[in-house]
């Protein structure tokens, strides 16, 4: 079964070969979905024969357990809309003139290389190649975000790979200092940076170092987690990436990194307490949740105000993390995989939006319910849950992890969150209601929406729906990844 | 070779290392501080080189000429074509930190990196670990390079220079990370500097210049 593990990485790869030799077009497009949804499916069928626990492939290069098998979910169902409506979005671009065949084939090379890599982050047992796949994603989305060559287009782009190269280039030190531990605390060279050897030599490592090396980690990951200091490139480039790969990168690529936190977070907190981390993770996810919540009260332009929401539930998530029990990691994973269905629905909205009027100020958009039921439905679809509304499930999420916080006896950090969070939703409420409620103003273009992006939303609802109403098996799934993660009560 | 061979090299290393993230700062010369850069890589690659000949160990001794050629050679070359030829362009114009300034605040980091690196000499008090304060100034000085210039091709040479940091960390506290992770990072590094040098490219077309001031588009 373990050919399983290997699924996720070779088929996108496969795709992405493909892509480099015919080019963008309808076979090689359809051939990116079926690979995204092939991670979805070997994910499923990971998650039903999970047996003891953790499998190995390939010599314990590759591990999958509850933690990876969510984390493959989430890439997988994301990734499968996105690739999706990528069919209907590029061809769309291509007739307004937004991009040539060029970066047509471009696009239609990188997504699946960024699939491939994010899979790969989260199979990998050794926490350095973990940090290889995950800077891969940089190079990979560096040329997606600069698809239309605008200067903007440009600008965001030199942000994005400056200030994520030198954020992740403090993770690689920080996975250099654990090594350096691990070696000390009896571990052999050739496996000391495995995640199943650190787990078992945690207790041995020297607390200074590991000190040092997860302060770095918490920076480093923490910067393509779109959290605080480095979160300046996340709303230049969220903005200026083609919409199906801002939802990939909201959905997917913000929630890898933080899945490398969490992993690296796992070993620390048995080398020196939670205490360290839970303290680290407290300031950077409320600072992160601040000037989340202060930028959305301001914004004009409708793509970032979608990137700074995905910010602030980063920051929620990052001080869930820092409550660490059961409960609480849990609601975060069940908390990530919503926003990203839910930041997939809105983002490929706003990539039709932008189409229909070429500008993408809030101001320019009106009467979106009047002008087309498809985009208003699904963008009013996608707002509720990320609004927390039931019966979607980040009500659920959002208030387990309320719970989890008062439990683990930090009020005044839920009291905190919470005030960001309602400051963020009364933004995201006005914004909202004026672009879709609003009569529209007198000649203003059609929505068109392509069939392929009209499927993926709707899909994506029907999925929101499901996940509201019954988490099923995903429950077990999350609570067993929370466990191994140190959650106990 | 013999211990005090050895420590000599390699102290003379991570001198020449630091020595030249010193001169970087203070030369304002974009084809200088490449240059300056290549000197870099040479010291760098210096730093493996000595230790696998000490330990006789030749994987090391491939790994140093490795990164001889990478960051000596291959990476330096890549960022002399970004820099250009216009004469205006090859100086970094308007920094934001004054010379003597940055010089100062060159001092005080590499004293913070004594401070900071503590725990790890007291953990393996070696020869090769005392010199890690070293490395760690350099990466510190890189990451103030990277947000007191303004120019895209200092900002690159500042990105290399942490990248160096790290490589040199790795090679002094560790003789160097496995092998597979090691080759990953390398393929990292240099595609990420093809990046940005292809970006250098573009912003030269599309702004006529690489001064990232012109960089004001996005805000809020």
């Amino acid at each position: 079964m373990s050919f399983l593990l290997l699924v996720p990485i070779v088929a996108p790869l496969a795709a992405a070969a493909l892509a480099l030799v015919l080019g963008w077009r309808r076979l090689t497009s359809s051939v990116t979905v079926l690979a995204a949804l092939s991670i979805l499916v070997s994910a499923a069928a990971l998650g039903f024969n999970r047996g003891s626990g953790v499998r190995f492939a390939i010599a314990n290069l590759f591990r999958a357990d509850a933690l990876s098998i969510t984390m493959l979910i989430i890439i997988g169902t994301v990734g499968t809309l996105a690739t999706w409506a990528s069919i209907g979005y590029i061809d769309a671009e291509l007739t307004h003139g937004h991009t040539d065949r060029k970066g047509a084939n471009l696009y239609g090379v990188l997504v699946p290389i960024f699939l491939a890599a994010m899979a790969s982050a989260v199979l990998a047992n050794n926490i350095g190649v973990m940090w290889v796949a995950i800077e891969a994603t940089t190079v990979a989305t560096a040329f997606l975000v600069g698809h239309r060559r605008t200067r903007a287009a440009l600008e965001a782009t030199w942000k994005y790979v400056v200030i994520c190269s030198v954020g992740i280039a403090l993770a690689f030190l920080g996975t250099v200092l654990l090594y350096f531990a691990s070696l000390h605390a009896g571990a052999s060279s050739g496996d000391a940076l495995n995640i199943d050897i650190l787990l078992a030599h945690a207790s041995q490592l020297d607390p200074a170092v590991t000190r040092l090396a997860a302060g770095l980690l918490l920076l480093g990951y923490g910067a393509k987690a779109g959290l605080v200091p480095f979160h300046t490139w996340l709303a230049d480039a969220h903005s200026q990436a083609p919409a199906p790969v801002s939802a990939l990168m909201s959905g997917v690529l913000l929630s890898v990194a933080f899945y490398a936190l969490l992993r690296v977070k796992s070993v620390v907190d048995l080398a020196v307490g939670t205490g360290f981390l839970r303290i680290g993770l407290i300031i950077v996810g409320l600072l992160t949740l601040l000037i989340a919540a202060s930028l959305l009260v301001v914004q004009t332009d409708f793509k970032r105000m979608l990137a700074y929401s995905s910010m602030e539930n980063m920051g929620l998530v990052a001080v869930a993390a820092a409550a660490g029990t059961k409960l609480a990691i849990a609601a975060l994973l069940l908390h990530v995989l919503a926003h990203g269905i839910a930041k997939t629905l809105v983002f490929l909205g706003s990539g039709q939006l932008q189409a229909a009027r070429d500008s993408t100020r809030i101001s320019d958009v009106t009467g979106v319910l009047a002008r087309s039921r498809m985009i208003g439905i699904t963008f009013l679809v996608g707002l509720a849950i990320l609004l927390g509304l039931p019966p979607f499930a980040m009500f659920a999420s959002e208030l387990s992890i309320s719970r989890a916080l008062a439990a683990a006896g930090l009020g005044w950090v839920l009291g905190a969150a919470l005030l960001f969070v309602v400051i963020a939703f009364a933004a995201l409420v006005r914004n909202g209601s004026r672009m879709l409620l609003s009569p529209p103003d007198a000649g203003s273009a059609a929505i068109a929406v392509p069939r392929s992006v009209a499927a993926a939303l709707v899909t994506g609802v029907i999925l929101s729906l499901v996940l509201g109403l019954t988490a099923g098996p995903l429950l077990e799934l999350f609570q067993t990844a929370a466990t191994l993660l140190g959650g106990t009560q | 070779m013999t211990q005090a061979t050895y420590n000599g090299v390699l102290n003379l290393a991570a001198g020449a290392f630091l020595l030249a993230a010193v001169l970087i700062v203070w030369r304002r010369e974009l084809r200088a501080i490449v240059v300056l850069l290549a000197w870099q890589g040479i010291a760098l690659a210096a730093i493996p080189v000595t230790e696998g000949i000490y330990q006789d160990d030749a994987a090391l001794i491939t790994v140093g000429v490795v990164v001889l050629l990478l960051r000596a050679v291959a990476l330096p070359l890549l960022l002399i074509r970004a820099v250009g030829t216009e004469p205006q362009e090859r100086r970094e114009s308007t920094p934001l930190v004054n010379t003597t300034a940055s010089l100062m605040i060159t001092a005080a980091l590499t004293v913070l990196a004594y401070a900071v690196t503590r725990p790890i000499i007291a953990l393996d008090p070696s020869p090769a670990t005392r010199a890690v304060p070293a490395a760690f100034a350099v990466i510190l000085i890189a990451v103030f390079v990277m947000v007191s210039r303004r120019h895209a091709v200092s900002q690159a040479v500042g990105f290399m220079m942490l990248d160096n940091g790290i490589a040199a960390t790795a090679f002094l506290i560790t003789a160097g990370v496995p092998l597979i992770v090691e080759l990953g990072a390398s393929l990292d590094v240099m595609f990420a500097v093809l990046v940005l040098g292809l970006l250098t490219g573009h912003m030269r077309r599309t702004f006529g210049g690489t001064d990232l001031d012109q960089l004001r588009e996005l805000r809020g």
